[in-house]
C-alpha cells in the first residue's frame, strides 16, 4: 500500500531538501517495510523515466496513428491504379473512353465504353442538383437571414436527421413511393428511372447545401448588412444583392461538395435506378451509373480474374477521379475566393 | 418647379418592393419546410407499411424464402459484432490522429499534407473504400467475408469524420487549462491524458457515436465486399462471416414479391430505432457533459 502524498513530487523534492541538509530521516512506515528516503527518491526517478519514455513515445504512437490516413489515401490509389491496369492490358483504354457501348458480361464480344455510365451518372446527378441547389440555397437563405434565433434552433436539427438517415432507406423511398407517385404524372415512367432516384438523392443532399450554404452566410459580417439596411434596403435586397455575392465562393463551394457527392452515392440509384447501361439522356428510362454497375457486378458472381471483375476497378478509378476533381476544385474556391473581413 | 421627391412613385415603389421582400420570405421558408415535410412522408410511410410486419418474430428470426418467416436477427447481431471492431479502431486512430494534430504537429507543410489528406478522404465515396476492403483485406490480407475486413473497410471509411469531431472537441478546450497544468509541473503528455482529454471527451464521444451510426446505416462498401445477405446462423467469431441489417433490407427491396416490401419497412424501422438510440446517447452526452469554457 502506497501512501497519497508519494504522488506528489512536491513532498519528495522537499524529503531531498532535508537530505542534503545532511537530515536522516526514516521516511514513513508503511505496515512492516519502511522505506528511507533514499529508495524514495530512487523510486521517484524510476517513476521519471517511466515518464520519460511516455513522453518520448506518444507523439511517436501518436504520429503513426496519423499516417494511417496517408497510407488510406495510398492504398486507395495503389489499388486501383494497380487493378486498372491489368484491366487497360485486355481492353484499350481507347475503347474504354471513347466506345459508347458497355456490354462487360460477355467476354469475347464484349464492349468496354464508359460513356453509358458516365451519362447515366451525369443525368441523376443533374437531376439531383436541380432539387437541392435551389432549396437548399433558399433554406440557407432563411435560416441565415430570415428566421429568428429560435426557429434556427428548432429547423435545423430537423434538416440534419434528413442528412443522417441511410442512404439504403431512401432507396427504398425512391423505389417503393416516389416512383409510383411520379408514375401516376408521367405514365410512360418506368418502376425503374433516373428520375426518382435523382430526386430522392437531391433531398438527401438539401441539408448539405443548406449548412454549408448558411455558414457561408453567416460568416459575413452584421456590419455589412446594417450598412444596407440603413441605406434603405429591404431584407430580400440584403440578402441577394450583399450577403450572396460577399458569401459566394462558400456557397459555390458547397455545391461543387454536393456534385461530388451526388456522384459517389451508391445504394438510392443502385436500388431504383435499374441496371441498363444505355446512352440516353431519357430521365424516363431505366439507366445504370457508376456506381451502380460496381454494386451489380460486385452482388453477382463475377469470378475473380475475369475482365469484368477488374472492370469495377477501372469504373472505381473514373469515379475517384471525378469525385476528388470536384472537392479539390471546392477547396481552391474557398480557398481562392474568399473575401476577409 | 417640379418636385424633387414623388411621394406616389416612391410609395408605389416600395409597396413593390416590400411585396416581393415578403412573397420571397414566404417562398424560402416554404423550401425549409420541404425538408421537414419529405421526413413526415417518409416516416409516415415506412411506419405503416412496417406495422403488422414487425413484432417479436421478426427480431428472432432469420432470413428465410418466405417473407411471414423472414426476420432481422442475423442483421442485428451481426451490426453489433460490426461494432466491436469499428468503435475500438476508428476511435484510436481518430482521436490519435486528432492529438498528434492538435497537441503535438508543427506547422508545415507534413501537417498541412495530413490535413488536406483527411478533409480529401472524407470527401471519397464509400463505394470506393469497399474497392479498397475488397483488395486489401479480403483478398491481400487474406481475411475473406469476415466481421474483420468488414469492420476495418468501416473503420477506415468513419476515420475522417471521427478525426474532425475529436479536432473541433481538443481545440475547444482552452489554453489556460494546458499552461496552468504545464505550470503545476506536468509533462505534455501528462498535460494530454489528465487535463486535456478529459475536458474533450464529451465533444469527441458525440462526434464518434454519430460517424458510428453513420457506419451502421452504410450498405454500398459492404456489398462490394460481398457480404452475404441470406444467413441463417450467428457469428461466433471475428473471423466468422455475418451480414447486417442494410445489407438485408437491401436484399428484402430487390426482391420482386410485393410482401417483402413490409419486410424490408420492418427492417429500416429496426435499423431507424438503432440509430436513433445512438443519436439520442450522443445529445444526451453533449447536453449533460459538455462544459463551455
Amino acid at each position: 500500500m502506497k501512501r497519497k502524498d508519494e504522488k506528489r513530487p512536491c513532498f519528495a523534492s522537499h524529503l531531498a531538501m532535508n537530505l542534503e541538509r545532511g537530515f536522516h530521516i526514516m521516511a514513513m512506515t508503511d505496515g512492516n517495510r519502511s522505506y528511507s528516503v533514499r529508495d524514495m527518491i530512487k523510486e521517484n526517478k524510476k517513476k521519471q523515466s517511466g515518464q520519460q519514455i511516455m513522453e518520448w513515445l506518444m507523439p511517436k504512437l501518436l504520429l503513426l496513428t496519423a499516417t494511417i490516413s496517408i497510407l488510406t489515401t495510398i492504398g486507395i490509389l495503389f489499388t486501383l491504379l494497380f487493378e486498372t491496369f491489368i484491366f487497360f492490358e485486355r481492353v484499350s483504354i481507347v475503347e474504354f473512353l471513347t466506345s459508347k457501348e458497355w456490354l462487360p458480361w460477355d467476354e469475347k464480344t464484349g464492349s468496354f465504353g464508359v460513356a453509358p455510365l458516365v451519362t447515366g451518372t451525369l443525368l441523376t446527378t443533374a437531376i439531383a442538383m436541380l432539387v437541392a441547389i435551389p432549396i437548399g440555397l433558399a433554406s440557407a437563405i432563411y435560416l441565415s437571414e430570415y428566421a429568428s434565433e429560435k426557429a434556427r434552433k428548432m429547423l435545423k436539427p430537423i434538416l440534419e436527421v434528413l442528412a443522417g438517415i441511410p442512404t439504403i432507406v431512401y432507396g427504398f423511398f425512391a423505389l417503393t413511393f416516389v416512383t409510383p407517385l411520379l408514375q401516376k404524372f408521367i405514365p410512360s415512367l418506368g418502376i425503374f428511372n433516373a428520375l426518382s432516384p435523382g430526386i430522392v438523392m437531391g433531398i438527401m443532399i438539401i441539408p448539405m447545401v443548406a449548412s454549408l450554404s448558411e455558414d457561408a452566410m453567416s460568416s459575413v459580417p452584421n456590419s455589412i448588412r446594417e450598412g444596407a439596411l440603413g441605406l434603405g434596403s429591404t431584407k430580400l435586397e440584403v440578402a441577394l444583392k450583399v450577403v450572396l455575392p460577399a458569401a459566394t465562393s462558400g456557397i459555390a463551394a458547397s455545391f461543387m461538395l454536393a456534385i461530388s457527392r451526388a456522384v459517389g452515392e451508391t445504394m438510392i440509384v443502385a436500388v431504383a435506378g435499374g441496371s441498363s447501361p444505355v446512352f440516353t439522356f431519357d430521365v424516363t428510362k431505366s439507366i445504370q451509373t457508376l456506381t451502380a454497375y460496381i454494386v451489380q457486378v460486385t452482388t453477382g458472381d463475377a469470378g475473380y480474374g475475369t475482365t469484368v471483375y477488374y472492370s469495377i476497378y477501372a469504373v472505381g478509378m473514373t469515379l475517384f477521379v471525378f469525385t476528388l476533381a470536384m472537392n479539390l476544385l471546392a477547396q481552391y474556391i474557398s480557398r481562392r475566393f474568399r473575401e476577409e473581413y | 418647379m417640379g418636385k424633387l421627391i414623388d411621394k406616389q412613385r416612391v410609395v408605389q415603389h416600395m409597396n413593390g418592393r416590400l411585396l416581393r421582400n415578403n412573397v420571397l420570405k414566404f417562398l424560402f421558408f416554404l423550401a425549409t419546410l420541404f425538408g421537414l415535410i419529405v421526413l413526415v412522408v417518409l416516416l409516415y410511410r415506412i411506419f405503416t407499411q412496417a406495422i403488422g410486419w414487425l413484432n417479436i418474430d421478426f427480431l428472432n428470426n432469420f432470413p428465410s424464402r418466405r417473407p411471414e418467416n423472414a426476420g432481422i436477427k442475423a442483421g442485428l447481431v451481426g451490426s453489433l459484432w460490426l461494432m466491436v471492431i469499428v468503435a475500438p479502431v476508428s476511435l484510436i486512430l481518430g482521436v490519435g490522429t486528432a492529438i498528434y494534430l492538435e497537441e503535438y504537429a508543427k506547422k508545415n507543410r507534413f501537417t498541412d499534407f495530413i490535413q488536406t489528406n483527411i478533409s480529401n478522404l472524407a470527401g471519397v465515396p464509400s463505394i470506393v473504400f469497399g474497392l479498397l476492403g475488397l483488395t486489401l483485406f479480403v483478398r491481400e490480407l487474406n481475411l475473406g467475408r469476415s466481421i474483420l475486413a468488414a469492420g476495418l473497410t468501416m473503420s477506415l471509411l468513419v476515420l475522417p469524420v471521427i478525426v474532425v469531431a475529436a479536432q473541433e472537441a481538443l481545440r475547444a478546450v482552452p489554453n489556460q487549462l494546458r499552461e496552468a497544468s504545464y505550470g503545476m509541473g506536468a509533462t505534455k503528455w501528462q498535460t494530454i491524458y489528465r487535463i486535456v482529454l478529459p475536458a474533450a471527451i464529451p465533444g469527441i464521444l458525440t462526434g464518434s457515436i454519430l460517424a458510428l451510426s453513420r457506419a451502421i446505416g452504410e450498405t454500398a462498401p459492404l456489398v462490394v465486399l460481398g457480404i452475404p445477405t441470406f444467413l441463417a446462423y450467428l457469428p461466433r467469431g471475428i473471423l466468422d462471416t455475418f451480414t447486417v441489417m442494410p445489407m438485408q433490407i437491401y436484399n428484402w427491396t430487390s426482391r420482386p414479391q410485393a410482401d417483402f416490401q413490409h419486410v424490408a419497412a420492418a427492417g429500416i424501422v429496426v435499423l431507424l430505432v438503432v440509430l436513433i438510440f445512438m443519436n439520442s446517447i450522443a445529445i444526451f452526452i453533449r447536453n449533460k457533459f459538455q462544459k463551455r469554457y
